[in-house]
Formats: structure tokens, sequence, C-alpha cells
């Protein structure tokens, strides 16, 4: 088994000639294509570095631009003099100067040995490439690109709709099927010779120069003309980020490629010593004859291009603050906010907890301060329970609060009394269930015993603020789970009713605690109501309250 | 319009203040650029090592004063890092930080004498030299009390950090300057010079940051941590600013506006998005035992903040050797930790 090397080097030479030391050790010839870039004197340096080695040449050198057909011509040159020289190889592999090979070379060679007669070349059709880069698919082969996409953007974007504007296609050579797939490839000599002499070439090479990125499917598209044996995989591993280009590779990456028992990677760091002295030192021990297994790095890489792009939901810090309007996921957490059931009973938290297991605080935006649960002062995170603190950045509080307690759903009370901002901030989340009992605030005035002209003025104020919430909350752009009650619809049966609220929000509620929570005193409520009528108040939220002998009928635990 | 976070600029005339506000920003940073300028004599080049210096190497920048206890371990991490050159200002230090610096092969040293408030903290001075010396390459521009990190520090260089920002078109990066505190009183642990000081300062707030985005120049402001909660909670508006944008690949027209708090032009501002992007941690030294001593003369001196005269009670709170420490405070457990926590970021750079 022979394996022939083609290299294409565009920078870090030095690291270039490790590599092809490295496969001239192990026996394979290989025929390097330095880009016409690359200074003469830095050229001439790295000539002379390899000068040393048997069946090692350089081809003529062409000028490279990335997405253009000169990768590819370079390419054709490459090969063409490694065939010419080495007449007896059986494989030939397509890599560049910053690949790295990681497994060695003996195993290569029996690998392919095993597979002979096997093009291993990703080649897809471009239904099936979920990667495409800038949005191209099929018309990388229906277009004409003239101007550069890295450096004249516009221009290329604006073409491109031209283009689509007034129909205009090209027209595929005849027979030809488009393919596309990574760059790197290891091809079986007679086949990548009858690519090179086919007899369209010209007429391919003609079509290629005005397909975008043809080095992604000169060879992907051509394979498919003259051989029906391929395994549509690249030997060499490469991961791309958001922004297409590959991702390097680090010495800390070491375990990580040393597991994915992959063949060759793109692209290595070029000052990652430990990485080119492991994966170099020339030890030719075996891994096994496992398949590589790249899961693992795909995994990797494809949850860093989540989080670069859409970022860890409800997270919020120097890297990502996002726009108000771009989405609506803006806690990490489902929570749950219970309005107005604080007013109506006593310790609603506590009994939520126990029948729901959710850490549920008392009123967080309370005007004195946050009432975390159990009394805390400080909760993880060192979120503070001072309320000129939390009502500096009411939505950054709410926001901090659930990311800190991530793991472990959060509830809490809310009410008329309490900072207003962070009200439509909760009923735009699409992680908030809301469960408002209108009219409650009533009854904790009517326990505050305060003289009446003042209960009648805050009954009036709290009314207008729940009032203000309702709308909020039933706007177009709202995104909670909302449950409205009226005080008077839930007290015909707080039982049932508490249940079936509970139910809704809570996944695995504790059936052990069926006892509703101590409900205050209601006595006296109506007539307190009456009296706010009187004076010319109308507490509507509340809406008809049953008659009190209903009231205590429905609730045992009251006298 | 939905609550919420971060109001987009809209309505008639949006376009025409933007315009305005454009203009605004490019006059006010061609007058700092002019500052910079004018104050360039107030320096005095003590020892200058910068002919040695080439296209690629990472400078560092500071004003120090009396910083003789800090600096050999401040150097040390950075030279870790791989900060190639140091420049600094000693703004007319009395205890052996003009020389100590002088000593060391890889610092340039300029003195003044001159006030460092009037001289925008430090910041015209620094300009200048960076319009010098930082043009083209990329700079870290630091405190004394603070030590940068970033995703993967112990394992990739600097030249790794700032080839990938390169590779992705950002000239700039953003950090959290996290306030880190002993557990106990900030005073009652002695700090030897060249001791590592996460030995004394083991922790730090992780959750309590607020964040806003400030017009015209659309800069976060971030506020919160340890200093906002104890010592701020009567008026949150004036607690520190956290964020800062401490590594830049420089170009003589670019400004710091605050610190380096905010630049321009605003582009430069742009450190965070949609996504997460790769961001960074200053860890911040201020709380070590000198703190009390030196509170004390700050509060005399006035030169740390615009209008001192309201930070008082900072200082005189500071001067009580105060507890930062508490239940809800986290231990400092290296930067994997704090990604999880969600106070830096490594983007896609895996």
């Amino acid at each position: 088994m022979r394996l022939g090397i083609v290299m294409l080097c565009h920078s870090a030479l030095d690291r270039a000639a490790q590599v092809v030391r490295h496969w001239s050790d192990n026996g394979c010839p290989v025929v390097i294509h330095v880009d016409r870039k690359v200074p003469e004197d830095v050229y001439a340096r790295f000539v002379d570095k390899i000068g040393d080695l048997p069946d090692v040449a350089v081809c003529d050198r062409i000028q490279c631009n990335w997405g253009d057909w000169s990768l590819v011509e370079a390419t054709q040159l490459a090969a063409s003099e490694l065939l010419g020289t080495f007449p007896n190889l059986d494989y030939v592999l397509l890599t560049s100067g910053t690949c790295l090979p990681l497994r060695p070379v003996p195993e290569l060679t029996t690998y392919l040995e095993d597979h002979r007669g096997v093009n291993f070349i990703e080649s897809v059709t471009c239904e099936e490439v979920p990667w495409i880069q800038g949005g191209l698919g099929h018309e990388r082969f229906t277009l004409r690109f003239p101007f550069s996409w890295k450096r004249t953007k516009r221009l290329f974007d604006a073409f491109v709709a031209l283009q689509r504007r007034v129909g205009y296609k090209r027209k595929i050579p005849s027979g030809l099927v488009p393919h596309m797939g990574s760059q790197w490839w290891c091809l079986v000599r007679e086949d990548l010779e009858a690519i090179l002499n086919h007899h369209r070439r010209a007429e391919f090479d003609r079509y290629f120069k005005g397909v975008w990125i043809p080095d992604e499917s000169y060879f992907q598209t051509l394979i498919r003309q003259v051989s029906d044996r391929i395994e549509s995989r690249s030997l060499t591993l490469a991961k791309f980020d958001f922004q297409g280009r590959p991702h390097l590779f680090y010495d800390d990456h070491l375990e990580l490629l040393r597991r994915s028992k992959c063949f060759l990677v793109r692209k290595v760091w070029p000052q990652a010593d430990k990485l080119y002295d492991t994966f170099l030192s020339g030890d030719n021990t075996s891994w096994g004859d496992d398949e590589p297994e790249p899961g693992r790095i795909a995994r990797i890489c494809s949850s860093a291009l989540e989080r670069r792009v859409r970022g860890r939901p409800g997270l919020y810090m120097v890297g990502r603050f996002p726009r108000n309007d771009s989405e609506f996921i803006r806690t990490s957490a489902r929570y749950a906010v219970f309005e107005g059931f604080g007013d109506l009973f006593e310790n609603f938290p506590g009994w939520i907890e126990r029948r729901t297991g959710f850490r549920c605080h008392g009123h967080l935006f309370a005007p004195e301060r946050a009432e975390f649960a159990d009394g805390a002062k400080l909760v993880s995170g060192a979120l503070s329970d001072n309320a000129k603190l939390r009502d500096y950045n009411a939505t950054g509080f709410l926001t901090n609060l659930l990311w800190n307690t991530r793991g472990r759903r959060q509830a809490f009370l809310y009410g008329p009394r309490d900072t207003k901002g962070v009200g439509g901030f909760i009923a735009s989340d699409v992680n908030a269930d809301v469960v408002v009992l209108t009219g409650a605030w009533a009854v904790r005035l009517f326990c505050e015993n305060l003289p009446f002209a003042e209960a009648r003025r805050r009954a009036a104020e709290l009314q207008q603020r729940e009032a203000d919430h309702l709308k909020e909350l039933r706007q177009s752009w709202a995104r909670a789970r909302v449950q409205v009650w009226s005080l008077a619809d839930f007290l015909r049966n707080p039982s049932d009713n508490l249940d079936n609220i509970i139910n809704d929000i809570s996944p695995a509620p504790s059936r052990s605690v069926l006892q509703l929570p101590p409900m205050v005193d209601l006595r006296g409520f109506r007539q307190f109501l009456q009296n706010l009528k009187n004076e010319g108040m109308d507490p509507y939220l509340v809406g008809d309250l049953p008659p009190s002998q209903e009231l205590r009928a429905s609730n045992p635990a009251m006298p | 319009m939905v609550p919420g976070l971060y109001e987009r600029a809209g309505g008639p005339g949006a376009r025409l203040r933007n315009l305005g506000a454009a203009y605004g920003m490019r006059r006010r940073r061609r007058r700092l650029l002019g500052r910079a300028f004018l104050k360039r004599r107030q320096l005095r080049a003590v020892v200058d090592r910068t002919p040695t210096l080439g296209p690629d190497d990472i400078l560092a920048f500071a004003t120090v004063r009396n910083e003789a206890d800090r600096l050999p371990w401040f150097l040390d991490h950075h030279r870790r890092l791989g900060v190639t050159h140091f420049i600094f200002v000693d703004n007319d230090s009395d205890d052996g930080t003009g020389a100590f610096l002088s000593d060391q092969p890889d610092c340039s040293v300029w003195h003044t004498s001159h006030s460092y408030k009037l001289s925008r903290f430090g910041l015209d001075w620094i300009t200048w030299l960076m319009i010098r010396h930082g043009h083209g390459r990329w700079c870290l521009v630091l405190d004394a009390d603070e030590l940068f990190i970033y995703p993967h520090w112990p394992t990739r260089p600097l030249s790794a950090l700032t080839e990938r920002l390169d590779q992705t078109g950002t000239p700039m990066m953003g950090a959290l300057m996290l306030d880190l505190y002993p557990q106990g009183p900030v005073g009652d642990t002695a700090y030897r010079p060249r001791q590592d000081p996460l030995e004394i300062l083991t922790h730090f707030d992780a959750g309590n940051y607020s964040i806003q985005v400030q017009r015209p120049m659309k800069n976060l402001w971030v506020q919160g941590g340890a200093r906002a909660r104890a010592f701020f909670g009567d008026e949150p508006r004036r607690a520190p600013t956290l964020q800062k944008v401490p590594l830049v690949r420089w170009h003589w027209r670019y400004v710091y506006v605050n610190s380096t708090h905010a630049l321009l032009p605003p582009r430069l501002n742009r450190i965070y998005g949609e996504g997460e992007t790769l961001s960074g941690v200053l860890l911040h030294t201020k709380f070590l035992d000198s703190i009390v001593k030196r509170s004390a003369e700050e509060r005399l001196r006035q030169e740390h903040f615009a209008n001192s005269d309201l930070y008082n009670s900072y200082y005189e709170s500071l001067t009580q050797n105060p507890s930062l420490w508490c239940e809800a405070s986290t231990p400092y457990r290296g930067w994997r930790a704090l990604e999880g926590l969600g106070v830096m970021s490594r983007g896609d750079w895996v």
C-alpha cells in the first residue's frame, strides 16, 4: 500500500515542513503547493528545509484566494505532479500545511488497505448540506460570482440578488449532479487519474471556474462521474465556527483529539508545541483498529456554536445582552408568580413549598425589602434583599435570582403594592406562570384596620395599579401563561380552585398536602366592601362576593 | 413596545438624532485626543525601551502610584499570559515603585507628578503613550490591582487569544471587573510582595450584577458586586462601574472615554450581542490589607472620583476594616467555574 500526499500551504511553513518530514519518514511521497503570496525568501527557506528529503517535491506556485478556482487549480497542479513522478501509488491524500496527522501513518495505510478501492470524500447533494456559508446552496452552481465575498461583500450580495431577480441561471454541464463536501479527501489513484484525465475536463474546468467555492465541490462532484465506490466522509476532522472559519485546535485539546481516533485533524494552531511534539513524535505504537469517532468533538463544537449564536437563555453578562425585541426567552427557567394569594392566605409561600416542591418567596418586590424565602437577607449569588438595590434594576434582580437558583423551580408573591416596573417584564416572559387573584388587596386593607378615609384612598390606588398590570398581562406581546380569577369567583370554591391552579402549574404536586392553607378571617369583609361602595369607590376587581353563609361553608378552616 | 432590557432608538427623527449623536461623539473623541497631545509634556521618560518593540508585541499600559507591593505579582501574571512589554506612568510614587520598574528588562517607565484627576485619572497620559507605541498592536490597559484572565488562559497564551480575535474580526474584548475579597475583615491578613493575591482574596459575588445599555455610545453599564452590596445600598446609581474593555488592537485615533469602561469610536463598545461573545474577567485585588490605610489617604487626596465628596462615606467604611464576605459569597475556583456561573464566556472559542 503506497500513499501519496498532496499538501497545500499558505502560512506557518515551519510547521508544514515538520509535517512533510513526518510523511516522508513514513515512506509517503509528498508534493507541496505553496501559495504565491508567501514571500520569496520565506519560500526559499522552506524549500531548503525539506531539501534533504527523498520523494518530496514542490510544484509551480500560483496565488490562492479563498473561495475561488485557484485552490482547485493548485490541487490539480500538485496532484498531476505527484501522479507523474510517482506512478506506483495506490491512494492520494489531500491535506493542508496546518493539518496534523494524529494516528501513526502505518495505521492509516492499513486502514486504506482494508478498504482498498474506496474513495474517502465527503460528497453530498446541496439539499442535504446543513452548513452552507452565506446561505447559498444550489445557487453556487447556477449563478455567477465575479465579486469577492470577503472583500466586496455588498457587491457580491447585490449581484446575487440581481441574478435572482432577473431569473438568470447558468447551465450545468450535462450529466453532472452538483455535490459538495469537505475540501480534504483521500482518493484512489486510478479514480483521481480518471478525474484529471477526463475527456471533458476542459469543459468541466471552464464551468467550475464560475462556481462559488469550487474547492468544496469540484472533486466532490466529479468523483461521481468516475467511481461508484464512495465512502462519503472525510478522513480529516474539520469543524467550523459560526462565521464558517475552521476551529483551531490547541494544546489543551490533546486528550480530546487522541480519543477522537481520527486520522488527521484540521486545523492546528501553529504554536501548539505539545500537539506537534506528541503526534509527530515518530512513535508508531498502534492505537488499535478502531474506526474514527469524531462525535464528541462534533458535540462540543455544535454546542459552542449554539452558545455563540443564541447564548444561555436568561444570562445577562458582559458578553451577552440581547435586545429586548429579539427574543422572548428572557429568563433561565420557569417560575410561578402568585398575585393576591398572599393577602388571602396566611403563610402561603410555606404551603406552596410543601405542596409543589418549588422554592417560594414572599413578596420579592415588596416596598420594604425583598422577602426571600425563610427570611434570608441574601440568596445565592449574593443577591441582597435591599429594596433600593433591587429597584435600581428590578428586571435585572429577577433575571439574576432565576439564573442563580437554576435547578430548582422558583415561585414568589406579587401584588399591586410591589415594584411596578417588573410587571410588564413578567408578562412578556415565556417562562412565567402567572396566577392573579384580582381584588385580593381589599382583604389586606380590610385586615389592616386603617382609618376609613385612608383605606378608601389606598383602595382606589391599589385597584388602579392592579388594573394597569392586568392590561400588561393582556398585551399582544405578552407571552406568560396567565390565569386571572376575581376574588369573588375564587372564594366560591377555594379548595377546588386552588387545586386546579396548582395542578396546572406544578408538574408533580404533592398528594399529602391537600388541606388549604389557613385563610384570613373574612367576617365583616362584605360590609367593608359595601362601605367602600357607599363612599363612591367601586372595588370592581373583587367581583360579586357570595353571601357570607356560603363563604363560611366553603372554608371549613374558618371559625 | 415590549418592556424591558434595552430599547432600540426609534420614532420620528431617530435617524437625524443618531447623526447628531455620531457627530457629537466624533467631536468628543477629537477633543480627548487633543487633551492627550497637550498633556504629553507632563511626562518625563525614565527608562524608554520601546525602540526594541516589534509589530507582534502585546503591550500592557498602566498608571501607578505606590504599588511596590502589588507590582511583582502583577508583572509575573501578565508575563505568564504573554504580555511582552509593559509601559508605566509612575505618578510620583515614593515607595520605590519607580526604581523597581526601571530595573525590569521588559518595562518602560515615564514619570509625572501632575494631578491624576486632572489627567482624566491617568487616561490623558496613557492615551498619549498609546498613540506613540500602541498603534497597530494589541494593547491591554490595566490598573495595578487588576489581573486579566480569559477563557483557557492557563493553557493558551495571549497571542492565541489575539489571533482568535483578529480572525473573527473583533478588534476588542470586554471583561467584567470582579471584586475579590477575603473571608473575614479585609485588613486582617497581611499581603507579602510576590505572594499570589488569590491566596488571600478567595471569594466574590457571583450573581448580583445590574446591566444596562448607555446612550449614545451604546456601551454596557454594569454595576453591582460586593461593593454595591456593602457600600452603595442607599445609592445604587453611584456604585462603581464594572465593565471594561481592557484589550484592544489599538489605532491612534481611538480613545478611552471613562477609565477603560467605554471607548470611542462607539463600535468598540459592542462587546455584547444576542449570543455570547468571547469575554474575560479582571480579577480585582483591591481588597488586600493595604486598602484600609490607603482609603484614609485617598479620602484626603480626593483624586479617584469625579465628585469625590460623594464618596466620603465609601472611604469612611473602608477605613473601618469591613468584611465583605457573606454566606452567599462564592469561592474562586478558576476560569471554568467562572464560565459556568456566567461571569465570563468563551463564546465559540472551543
